[in-house]
């Protein structure tokens, strides 16, 4: 019987065949619509920076939903320190953020000295040469996340300058540490080795360097159209949606937190440095670029301030229980012979009890969960990687922007899939 | 610093005072026990809403093997505006471990518990997505737990990677933690072939 009605209707003539079109275009627009493509990014993407996977779900060009995958660079860190003693997981630690392996051993060592309540007894030396690290550490780990960014988002030449001066941060992290990459250069209640001679004026003349290389870079990118327009206004994250999402660092400064470990619970000799917390207002990629920028000068600033007042004395806390003897007395006198014997086949004697410490290192906050039940090694050692939570927020970040925003937006983010996935 | 978180966690106590435990101080952190695991949404709730925790730093989660409830659920809470640390520690037994989300509260509770789900098989009612996060969909097991190798387990997947046991039971450098003697805790004691 339809179709009787359809001749009915052809009576009003021309307005009748435009609904009749207009309604199969829309039902060709809702099909295709309805037509979802699914893509898959990773694990092995220039700009997923390691082995991350992420399944998006495709409205032409705009991403409906983002399903992040992690995991592939899981090595079971967490198993394998409650395994052994405080003191050996220290290498492990420079695999989690592999960009900034000092910073991580500092954090580390302050978790265990805090479950030890031995935190506040460190020499002075001591807890001025681990912040020098730990803003080493921020520098060549911003450093890498600004050239691999602005690589991302079709600026090469960037990398290659801010490669150059990462070169020069592992020359001196070398000849500190005795390794490039893998530093584990803390120990329970001190430091592996003094620092070298000739290394502070090393250093200062880097920095002198390397605040000519923030120029450039900014030069290169603050006012680049082809930069800004890739990242202004992309991405971004509001403040209460970062906190919910237990976003740190950079990412939540951008988004305009004032909120950073070493002012509100200043470790090592934080509270006695003079910088600045840079605030993003936006919470945009670019609002983060422009945050790790300065965080890096502020880094200089805090470095040159450590070299102006570095005391001398002891790098390690002077007792046998916790801190390896010297060697030349273990060779030659029975006490220290006897601490050596424990300290390596038991490790240091910490207490019963939980504690949690975070650090800000450059990716956010890294902390530690230790629960002990007394003597040598964790019974459970539990890694709050930032990346990890701030990946977590990807879902909400790449809903409703384009495909090709994606690498901007994580480039921003500046993730390591090492420490996420532990 | 310590003062005032600990007047907060009083607080806390104070509008559930039948389902916290008495506050537990070490090294100037704060540990509130939760008796009944199953309020644990509400709690939450009320420590976000009424006493600013804002910020869910972390949740850890603990394999007490050999006691009686079994497993430890704990969350680090931090707020930004007072700048003060609470953890909340819940126990549940093996039989049941569940524990009731608190996604709804915060949302980066959401990857927490996955990872938990997936390394100690506690699984959180109420989760919109409990699926394993850090090892693949399907593994049979829960490597967290204290009853797992080291050296891993042969898994019944032939076709996934890494199925067979680590070639180095304990791995050769590595000392047996626990209370019993040292001398077979020692990496020396262990032989390589075995």
């Amino acid at each position: 019987m339809a179709e009787v009605k359809d001749i009915e209707i052809k009576d009003t003539g021309g307005s009748a065949a435009q609904a009749i079109s207009a309604a199969s275009q829309s039902e060709e627009l809702s099909d295709l619509q309805g037509e979802k493509l699914t893509l898959n990014m990773g694990p092995s993407h220039p700009s997923t920076h390691g082995v991350l996977r992420i399944v998006l779900e495709l409205d032409g060009e705009v991403i409906t939903k983002a399903d992040p995958d992690v995991g592939y660079l899981h090595r079971g860190d967490e198993k394998i320190a409650e395994n052994m003693t405080y003191t050996q997981f220290i290498p492990y630690t420079d695999r989690l953020d592999y960009l900034a392996p000092l910073a991580n051993n500092v954090a580390y060592s302050l978790a265990v000295e805090k479950l030890m309540g031995i935190d506040q007894a460190l020499p002075p030396r001591c807890q001025y040469i681990r912040v020098i690290c730990c803003e080493l550490a921020r520098i060549s780990a911003h450093l890498l996340g600004l050239g691999a960014f602005a690589m991302d988002v079709g600026a090469m030449t960037v990398f290659l300058h801010t490669f150059t001066e990462r070169e020069k941060i592992y020359n001196l992290i070398e000849s500190l540490t005795g390794a490039r990459f893998t530093t584990t250069y803390t120990r329970i209640g001190g430091l592996a080795r003094d620092l070298p001679p000739n290394w502070v004026e090393e250093c200062e003349r880097f920095l002198e360097g390397v605040l000519v290389n923030f120029d450039e870079t900014e030069r290169l990118l603050t006012r680049n159209k082809i930069f800004v327009d890739r990242t202004k206004d992309v991405g971004v994250l509001p403040l209460e949606v970062a906190i919910d999402y237990g976003v740190t660092g950079p990412n939540l400064r951008a988004s305009g937190s004032n909120h950073d470990l070493r002012k509100t619970h200043p470790y090592l000799v934080y509270d006695q440095l003079e910088f600045d917390v840079p605030v993003g207002s936006v919470g945009d990629c670019y609002d983060r670029y422009l945050v790790r920028i300065e965080e890096m000068r502020q880094s200089v600033k805090m470095i040159r301030q450590c070299f102006k007042d570095l005391p001398d004395g002891p790098i390690s806390i002077p007792d046998g229980k916790t801190v390896l003897p010297p060697k030349e007395k273990v060779l030659t006198s029975m006490e220290e012979l006897i601490h050596q014997f424990i300290l390596v086949t038991q490790g240091v004697d910490a207490p019963k009890g939980q504690i949690y410490f975070g650090a800000e290192n450059p990716k956010g906050e890294l902390g530690f969960f230790i629960n002990s039940k007394g003597g040598g090694s964790p019974h459970r050692l539990k890694i709050r990687a930032p990346s990890f939570v701030n990946l977590s927020a990807l879902p909400y970040l790449l809903k409703g922007s384009m495909m090709s925003d994606t690498v901007a937006i994580l480039g921003s983010i500046d993730f390591v899939m090492g420490e996420s996935d532990r | 610093m310590s003062k005032a978180a600990e007047r907060l966690s009083s607080k806390l106590k104070k509008a559930f005072s039948k389902e916290i435990g008495s506050p537990e101080t070490f090294r100037g952190e704060v540990t509130l026990p939760l008796l009944d695991s199953t309020r644990i949404t509400e709690i939450c709730a009320h420590a976000k809403h009424e006493l600013g925790y804002d910020y869910l730093v972390d949740i850890s989660s603990v394999d007490h093997y050999g006691e009686d409830p079994r497993f430890e659920v704990v969350y680090e809470l931090y707020g930004y505006e007072h700048l003060c640390y609470l953890r909340l520690a819940t126990r549940i037994a093996e039989a049941d471990a569940e524990v009731p989300t608190v996604t709804s509260v915060w949302k980066t509770a959401d990857w927490h518990e996955r990872e938990i789900y997936d390394m100690m098989g506690i699984r959180f009612t109420g989760h919109p997505d409990l699926r394993r996060i850090l090892m693949w969909e399907g593994y049979p097991y829960y490597p967290l737990r204290k009853d797992f190798p080291l050296a891993g387990k042969a898994t019944e997947l032939p076709e996934v990677a890494f199925s067979k046991e680590a070639p180095l039971e304990g791995g050769p450098f590595v000392t047996t933690p626990g209370s019993g003697s040292r001398q077979h805790g020692e990496p020396r004691s262990k032989s390589v072939s075995s």
